[in-house]
């Protein structure tokens, strides 16, 4: 019990983030589940969308860094040791990760709904 | 329902404890803050144990009611009682950011009551007698509460009244600051602190000659001070002096030494064998005891950390260490390993109570309660526990704004680092300051809850 299991994990993060945790993890499953949908329908990458979805992505990182900095009243100016440095490409990747593939889906739906629209 | 296994604190027992464990509360408030570094085990929950045990905690503060959340979870059918009057909880590692300008008040204070596990119940008064002899505490009011088993958790006392001058009403005006005395007071220092950081003067820092609770405080808040002076451009017109009580600025050598070569590096001046005796707010003098005699300084801040002991409950009752530093401050006479009384089996000892070497933090009480609640499910149900507390304590000292050092150590000096060789224990770092500020109130608050 005195493990490091979900359950505490999941715990701590609730108390953390209270009911914002469930809507983080609904995002981040629906957004996985319409991303990967949209592979399948579209049968691949479509890469100038990608491309966008990257350039957005870029500020996506730097958002959740200064998000980051809000929340732990610091910011990466107080980075010291390797660990900050992992820390902070961690939470920059994250960031951007999280926001590329979410523009990249929303747009990519976007397009396909207007032209079913179009089509219909 | 009298124990019988008072004697299995062997010394090599529970050896082969899962290193693990002991780091599980650093880990969380790391995890908790964004490292993922996560090693899942298994989940699990353990059989309820049928008992009509009369369980009462005496105090309702981090042990209380993560020992209350803890046996509730595992009991059908006991009595569990926690006793208690103050209707607020206080999450007291945040006062230190309270009095740094970090946070507001508010972010400190919450109620007991939203923490008492279902089927507890909760008397809303002081212990005012324990008496181990009869097996029963008798409340404020007069009510008698018998028990099985008892966990004492009251905490400690805040000693003002032995600094001769001191008047708590005083704090947060005239450059008198004391973070330990309450919210309240932990925002009065901010103020009082922020005005010297913008005008300069002397600054002088203490701790007790007694035990205290996260011995880290007083040198955390030392930093922090001197990084505003430094930020605001006012360094060159301040002193800063360090006023220790023995010969050691920690009680970790390894620990003492990084601190004294970082206060070297900042121009904080050091004095050993200081105890403050005496305060004269209104002229803003503090006298220090020193074994030459006594030495008057005088401030433009202090923050006063006064001594600390049992209290009064405890100390009246024939459960304190019987000589000794620690009889004198009234500390619980418990097995340091099992937290388990040495004189009264059926009664225990958790957080800043317990007679322990080490151990009067919060993360400390994380790794406190599951042996005590261990060993005393173990009695109930007539088999044996050998579950084990090392000592575990640990400090996040913030040496300067954005920046800590994640401390952790246990009753042998070692330093017990929850990620070796990933988060350095004597190393400024700002994944440290972020465990502290954002991973380790959730993960307080889930242990209060018993689920970490
Ligand atoms: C300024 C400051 C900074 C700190 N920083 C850290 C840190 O960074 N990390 C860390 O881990 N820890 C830190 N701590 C220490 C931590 O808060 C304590 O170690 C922890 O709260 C101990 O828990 P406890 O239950 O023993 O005592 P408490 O949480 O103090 O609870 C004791 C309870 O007992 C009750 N009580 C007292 N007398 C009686 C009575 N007669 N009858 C009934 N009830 C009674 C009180 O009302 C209280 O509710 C800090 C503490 C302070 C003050």
């Amino acid at each position: 019990m005195k493990e490091l299991d979900p359950m505490i994990l999941l715990a701590v993060f609730l108390e953390m983030l209270g009911p914002l945790l469930w809507l983080l993890l609904a995002m981040v499953l629906l957004g996985t589940a319409a991303f990967v949908a949209l592979l399948v329908r579209e049968r691949g990458i479509a890469a100038s969308r990608l491309v966008r979805a990257q350039l957005v992505g870029l500020v996506g990182g730097v958002l959740a860094l200064v998000l980051m900095a809000t929340v732990s009243s610091s910011g990466f100016t107080d980075a010291a040791g390797p660990i900050d440095w992992i820390l902070i490409v961690l939470v920059y990747g994250l960031g951007m990760l999280g926001t590329m593939v979410l523009v990249y889906t929303v747009a990519g739906w976007t397009r396909l709904l207007r032209r079913q629209g179009a089509a219909g | 329902m009298k124990s019988d296994n008072k004697n299995n604190t062997g010394p090599d027992e529970g050896l082969l404890r899962e290193p693990l464990s002991r780091r599980t509360f650093m880990q969380l408030s790391a995890l908790g803050a964004g490292a993922l570094l996560l090693k899942p085990g298994a989940a699990q929950a353990a059989p309820k144990l049928r008992s009509a045990a009369r369980i009462v905690i005496a105090g309702a503060g981090a042990a209380g009611l993560a020992t209350a959340s803890r046996l509730a979870a595992r009991l059908e059918g006991a009595t569990i009682t926690l006793i208690d009057a103050r209707k607020a909880h206080y999450y007291q590692p945040g006062f230190t950011l309270v009095a740094s300008g970090i946070k507001p008040a508010n972010y400190v204070t919450s109620s007991t009551a939203d923490y008492v596990p279902h089927g507890v119940e909760l008397i809303e008064e002081r212990v005012a007698e324990i008496d181990p002899e009869g097996n029963t505490v008798v409340t404020a009011s007069g009510r008698s509460v018998p028990y099985d088993f008892l966990v004492v958790a009251t905490g400690l006392q805040l000693d003002y009244a032995a600094i001769e001058g001191m008047d708590e009403r005083l704090i947060g005006q005239n450059g008198l600051g004391s973070i330990y005395h309450s919210p309240a007071a932990a925002e009065a220092t901010w103020r009082q602190m922020s005005e010297f950081a913008d005008k300069g003067g002397v600054g002088v820092f203490l701790r007790p000659g007694t035990e205290m609770k996260c011995a880290g405080a007083p040198l955390k808040y030392t930093f922090v001070t001197e990084d505003y002076l430094t930020r605001r451009g006012n360094r060159g017109k301040a002193e800063i002096i360090y006023n220790a009580n023995n010969k050691a600025l920690f009680s970790v050598p390894i620990v003492s030494e990084k601190v004294r070569m970082l206060f070297q590096q900042r121009d904080i001046k050091v004095n050993y064998d200081r105890v403050l005796q005496s305060i004269d707010p209104g002229r803003r003098i503090a006298t220090f005891r020193t074994p030459e005699g006594t030495t008057e300084m005088g401030y433009d801040f202090i923050n006063v950390v006064p001594p600390m002991k049992a209290p009064d409950v405890v100390r009246n009752s024939p459960l304190p260490w019987q000589q000794g530093a620690w009889g004198n401050e009234g500390w619980l006479e418990v097995d340091k390993h099992t937290l388990r009384h040495v004189r009264y089996p059926n009664v225990f000892g958790v957080g800043d109570i317990a007679g322990v070497p080490k151990g009067k933090t919060a993360a400390s009480v994380k790794w406190q309660v599951p042996v005590a609640v261990e060993r005393l499910l173990a009695d109930i149900a007539g088999t044996e526990s050998t579950a084990r507390y090392d000592g575990y304590t640990s400090c996040p000292l913030i040496t300067r704004l954005g920046r800590a050092m994640l401390i952790e150590f246990d009753y042998q000096n070692n330093l017990t680092p929850s990620f070796p060789g990933v988060i350095a224990p004597l190393e400024e770092l700002w994944t440290s300051w972020v465990v502290k500020t954002m991973g380790l109130k959730p993960t307080y608050i889930s242990m209060l809850r018993g689920h970490a």
